[in-house]
């Protein structure tokens, strides 16, 4: 019985990101089925192909408003959307202002994970040069989630992983191949 | 520490704004509301959820200020710009085939896709013959749309996504630039009447053949999203479109089986019979 501590993984990235990203998704072992859910920094009102960027192994879906998470699933958060859950964990999509000068906004969604999955969401922060995640990881703390950040040491950018160590305590700092070893061994 | 309000407070709220002001905003998906009350105290200085509810029931101009603030008033031109692309090859030639097109924007915001759909239609050459009817349920931004200003600012995402959209023209010429603004022409914007509907509350006012809609849905639970989808069913005539945003979908609703889909990917559905 694997997988019972965490019921969410919400991932977070900018600058820097995708590629550490598409690493823990290809190696994320097929057993996982802690549904996950992504939110990256992308440019609006363009052709994307994102989703087929991140992994060659797993299909990512951006989510429609009001869908419900599924075990095993990988959601990214859809351009010029942010991407919230709601208390009976379905989706909610809001086309309102740029919030750290994002949408979708990196806050939003960790803040809301942290409303709805409480103590049982993990959040990771990756790569990424402005502090849209800060906020949102210092919630799932507050709401007795586990937090990681990409190490510093180890990040392209390291704006992002460092404003969250910044304003909260207890977050775990961790370079790539080690943040797969923690999503493996405990989940 | 992170400002909340209670569910019980949230629920308090939600019925005074309904029985003393008649915003009904029971259905409305909760996780985004909240957010915006609670973003809304911090601007307002408010610092509790009694303190909130004191000025409410006693205030006008504060409830005002309230609904301005979190209703969501976001919206650029040429959204979505394949979206427009696929209005321009697969809905507009088929409205041609109308004397007179009416057109019906639900949740217009400040105008900008509404002036987008005018462009549209001018460069369709139907403009002459159609009305397009722009609601909102903010009287803020009915009064920006009448104004069809606009700031200059923005217009460099607005002339690429027109271009994306397939634009044929020279987008300028939609409008005069003064200051730190444009003006959309007049030409465009006299074939449009902004005017307030509450989506919730109000009714069938008229009969179109293309209802917009888009990234309103969002904003509201699943019973309401059906409650809304019937007034729109009831509203569209025979065969007549609805365009809902990109990322809404009327799957969850059972009304779905009177629409027919004509793009899955940008929404647009036409109503069978």
């Amino acid at each position: 019985m694997k997988n019972k501590k965490y019921d969410i993984i919400t991932i977070g990235g900018s600058a820097g990101s995708i590629a550490v990203l598409s690493r823990i998704l290809d190696e994320l072992p097929d057993y996982v089925q802690t549904p996950v859910v992504i939110v990256l920094h992308r440019l609006r009102n363009v052709q994307s192909e994102m989703g087929r960027l991140l992994s060659s192994k797993r299909r990512i879906i951006e989510p429609e408003d009001k869908e419900a998470v599924k075990a095993r699933n990988i959601y990214l958060a859809p351009q010029n959307y942010h991407l919230m859950l709601e208390a009976d964990k379905t989706f909610m999509l809001d086309y309102s202002e740029l919030v750290n000068y994002s949408r979708p906004s990196i806050d939003m969604t960790f803040s809301s994970v942290a409303e709805v999955y409480g103590s049982s969401a993990l959040a990771i922060l990756l790569s990424g040069a402005n502090k849209d995640g800060a906020k949102g990881m210092r919630d799932i703390i507050a709401a007795g989630g586990t937090g990681i950040v990409q190490d510093p040491a180890t990040a392209a950018f390291v704006a992002m992983p460092l404003a969250a160590l910044e304003i909260s305590k207890g977050i775990h700092a961790l370079p790539v191949e080690d943040i797969i070893k923690f999503i493996i061994n405990e989940p | 520490m992170k400002e909340d309000i209670s569910n019980a407070d949230f629920v308090d709220i939600v019925n005074i704004v309904k029985l003393q002001y008649g915003y009904d905003f029971t259905g409305y998906a909760q996780a985004s509301l909240k957010r915006r009350i609670v973003r809304f105290m911090s601007y307002a200085g408010i610092a509790t959820a009694f303190e909130l509810k004191y000025l409410l029931v006693n205030d006008t101009d504060f409830f005002n200020r309230l609904v301005q603030y979190i209703t969501v008033n976001v919206t650029e031109m040429f959204r979505d710009p394949l979206f427009y692309q696929t209005l321009r090859t697969q809905v507009l030639p088929k409205l041609a085939a109308y004397p007179n097109i009416k057109i019906w924007h639900a949740g217009c915001s400040t105008g900008e896709e509404v002036f987008s759909m005018a462009i549209l239609l001018h460069e369709a050459g139907l403009l002459g013959r159609t009305k397009i009817y722009a609601t909102d349920l903010n009287p803020m931004n009915l009064e920006k749309a009448n104004m069809g200003i606009l700031p200059l600012d923005n217009m460099k995402d607005y002339v690429y996504n027109y271009i994306q959209s397939g634009g044929l023209g020279d987008f300028s010429n939609y409008y005069t630039a003064r200051y730190d603004n444009v003006l959309i022409k007049k030409e465009l914007r006299k074939h449009i009447t902004f005017f307030q509907h509450n989506l919730v509350t109000d009714t069938v006012f008229n009969e179109f053949q293309l209802i917009c809609c888009r990234n309103v849905f969002i904003y509201f639970n699943r019973e309401l999203q059906n409650h809304v989808l019937q007034l729109f069913y009831d509203s569209l005539s025979p065969r007549g479109y609805l365009a809902m945003g990109i990322k809404e979908t009327m799957r969850f609703a059972s009304i779905h089986e009177k629409f027919e889909t004509i793009h899955p990917a940008h929404k647009i559905y036409r109503r069978k019979g």
